[in-house]
């Protein structure tokens, strides 16, 4: 059948046996590219490390015909972090795309409903009260980081939940749950201090199989729901009355949408700690580059699995033998991001 | 499109505590009829709106549509039958005008089902229908103010809704804007559309409208035919003006002329005649 209307908006209609999805042109290339550069990036990030190896290695251990001294390091070390990097990048980055869509507000990100810190006051706590051991501090942190998501979200509900709220809430709650945070760091002994600041910086480090295995589940139980509501989200876009005249039940799309962007944060913060930027940056870098309307979800889902994935790279390798946080360089992309976006609207104003 | 149906509210309350924005309003918009709302600011009228198109939680009361209470119908089903265009839309960034128009197809689509023939065809109708055919491309925000409230009407119309409720739609317009969306209002309602506006302007209410509703602190004043509603009587009361009530000389429908100095004191509080487009405060 014909569509003309819809090219004028840069779509396609793809048929197949009486199913129809619009498809954006500009947002399917971009996406494909992010996914390449990201796989890219990762079967590289695959081949360095104490010992080099080559792409044929690498490729050899994961299709099971390599020695299994290379099979070790490739499956063992380096693959879970890798792995990591991308499922929790895409992860990260979908639940940015969650929060802005929600609030309509560029600034919006997981961490403006206290969910970072709230992570690691529970992180702190269980340091504190359990005396550390992964197993704890994952529990803690995910306990912390949805009490605070919750508590936020209940202040915020009162005469109906709106964005802006939303965000001046969440930046009273993180910064009372700062002090507390510093409170706490002060209390513990210097060794769990120090735990703690590793964590806090959100590092790839000591990810192993057992770690991983929860993200890559929640990042991809999460994503079918999230593909299929990302329609209705974007009618947010036009309005509360508007989307709800529209056929949208947007308090109920709301809900919904809150609680996959909390999981979805959950699913990384808790194994990884608190990875800053990649939610805030992802979805704005793929709306610009898609110039789209609304943020497009899988390209924003795979430009931060590249982000994060090269940004480890860059972790590793930077000051190599020395392995720093992936959290460390996300904030000084991130940060490089927000003078941009200043500049930028300030050159608009 | 679905054959007329009937929108009625009985009982209605809206609002909280002791002063409700409609303590208890019952009304029926007569099916295939240009309904328009009038009255001063913060009479209800949008209220009433938003309460008839379930926007807005109703206290107690029910509203009808075609005999049964809109509270259990689902929101898309909703939708499909009843289109409103609230006052507080907002156009996102970079959006064209055909994506923004598409968007009323929304109650129509599911997850899988994301563009069907019937949504080409209503969609490419609706800008035809408002001449937006050859601005299908542009980004919505390059529009003038009277082009962007025809892109959101051609929103409503490709929604095919029986029943469309309009809150302020000549609001910040021009003259010759206003003039072209009630024109475009008037032309749908004879393709058969039972229409429902709210409006500033009594002359132009009384010359677009077929059944005129008086809306004062939150309780019907006077409805039926605008010949029948508007007189200086009912002027005076709703909007606390002294006018002349002659015959429009290029339709005969009621002109309202105020009086020189006919504003009565602290009758209607805020509200003022014609020409202003202050647009109601939100209430909630």
């Amino acid at each position: 059948m014909n569509t003309p209307t819809l090219r004028a908006s840069g779509e396609r209609v793809v048929r197949v046996r009486g199913l129809s999805l619009r498809i954006h042109r500009r947002s399917f290339w971009v996406g494909l590219a992010c996914l390449i550069v990201a796989l890219g990036a990762a079967g590289y990030s695959l081949t360095i490390g104490d010992l080099p190896l080559s792409l044929g290695d690498v490729w050899a251990a994961l299709t099971g015909h390599a020695d299994p001294g290379t099979t070790r390091i490739v499956l063992d070390w380096r693959l879970p972090r890798v792995l990591m990097a991308l499922f929790g990048g895409i992860a990260l980055a979908m639940s940015g795309a969650v929060f802005q869509t929600l609030t309509g507000n560029p600034l919006g990100s997981p961490d403006i409903i206290g969910f970072n810190t709230g992570a690691y006051t529970g992180a702190l706590l269980s340091m504190l009260v359990i005396g550390g051991g992964s197993t704890g501090t994952t529990v803690g942190a995910l306990i912390g980081g949805t009490a605070t998501g919750a508590l936020v979200y209940l202040l915020a509900l009162r005469h109906g939940l709106h964005g802006y709220r939303l965000i001046v809430i969440g930046i009273g709650v993180s910064a009372m749950l700062g002090a507390i945070n510093s409170y706490l760091m002060i209390t513990v002994k210097l060794e769990a201090a120090i735990t703690a600041q590793v964590w806090g910086a959100g590092s790839l480090n000591t990810i192993r199989w057992i770690d991983l295995t929860p993200t890559i589940l929640i990042t991809l139980i999460c994503l079918p729901p999230l593909l299929a509501l990302w329609r209705q989200a974007g009618m947010l876009g036009l309005g509360v009355e508007t989307a709800s005249g529209r056929g949208v039940n947007v308090k109920l799309l709301r809900v919904a949408l809150l609680v996959l962007g909390v999981v979805l944060t959950a699913a990384v913060t808790a194994v990884a700690g608190p990875i800053a930027f990649v939610a805030l940056v992802a979805p704005q870098i793929a709306l610009r580059l898609c110039r789209g309307p609304g943020i497009p979800l899988l390209p924003t889902a795979f430009l931060g699995a590249a982000l994060l994935v090269i940004s480890d790279l860059v972790a590793r390798t930077l000051l190599a033998p020395v392995q720093l946080p992936v959290g460390v360089v996300t904030v000084v992309l991130g940060g490089g991001y927000l003078v941009w976006m200043l500049i930028s609207r300030l050159r608009k104003a | 499109m679905a054959p007329e149906s009937t929108l009625e509210a009985v009982a209605l309350r809206v609002g909280y505590g002791q002063n409700p924005i409609l303590p208890e309003l019952s009304v029926t918009i007569p099916p295939g009829s240009f309904t328009v709302i009038v009255g001063p600011n913060a009479c209800g009228k949008s209220t009433l709106l938003k309460s008839l198109a379930r926007i807005l939680p109703v206290e107690s009361g029910r509203v009808l549509l075609d005999g049964a209470d809109i509270k259990a119908l689902r929101t898309k089903e909703l939708a499909r039958r009843v289109g409103l265009l609230p006052q507080s839309s907002v156009a996102p960034e970079a959006i064209t005008v055909i994506d923004l128009v598409s968007r009323g197809r929304h109650p129509h689509q599911g997850v899988f089902r994301q563009w069907s023939a019937e949504d080409e065809a209503k969609v490419a109708r609706a800008l035809e229908d408002t001449g937006l055919t050859d601005l299908a491309s542009a980004t919505v925000d390059r529009l003038s103010g009277g082009q962007r409230q025809r892109v959101w009407i051609a929103m409503v119309l490709a929604q095919d809704t029986p029943i469309v409720l309009l809150d302020e739609p000549t609001t910040f317009l021009d003259l010759a804007h206003q003039i072209e969306v009630l024109e475009l209002c008037a032309r749908l309602h004879r393709d058969g559309r039972t229409l429902v506006a709210v409006l500033h302007d009594l002359n132009q209410a009384a010359r677009y409208a077929t059944h005129l509703i008086a809306l004062h602190e939150g309780q019907i004043v006077a409805e039926g035919a605008p010949a029948v509603v508007l007189t200086e009587d009912t002027v005076e009361r709703v909007f606390g003006v002294r006018a002349r009530i002659i015959p429009d000389p290029e339709t005969g429908t009621p002109l309202i002329v105020p009086r020189a100095h006919g504003a009565v004191a602290a009758s209607a509080g805020t509200g003022t005649i014609t020409g202003t487009s202050v647009p109601e405060p939100e209430h909630i």
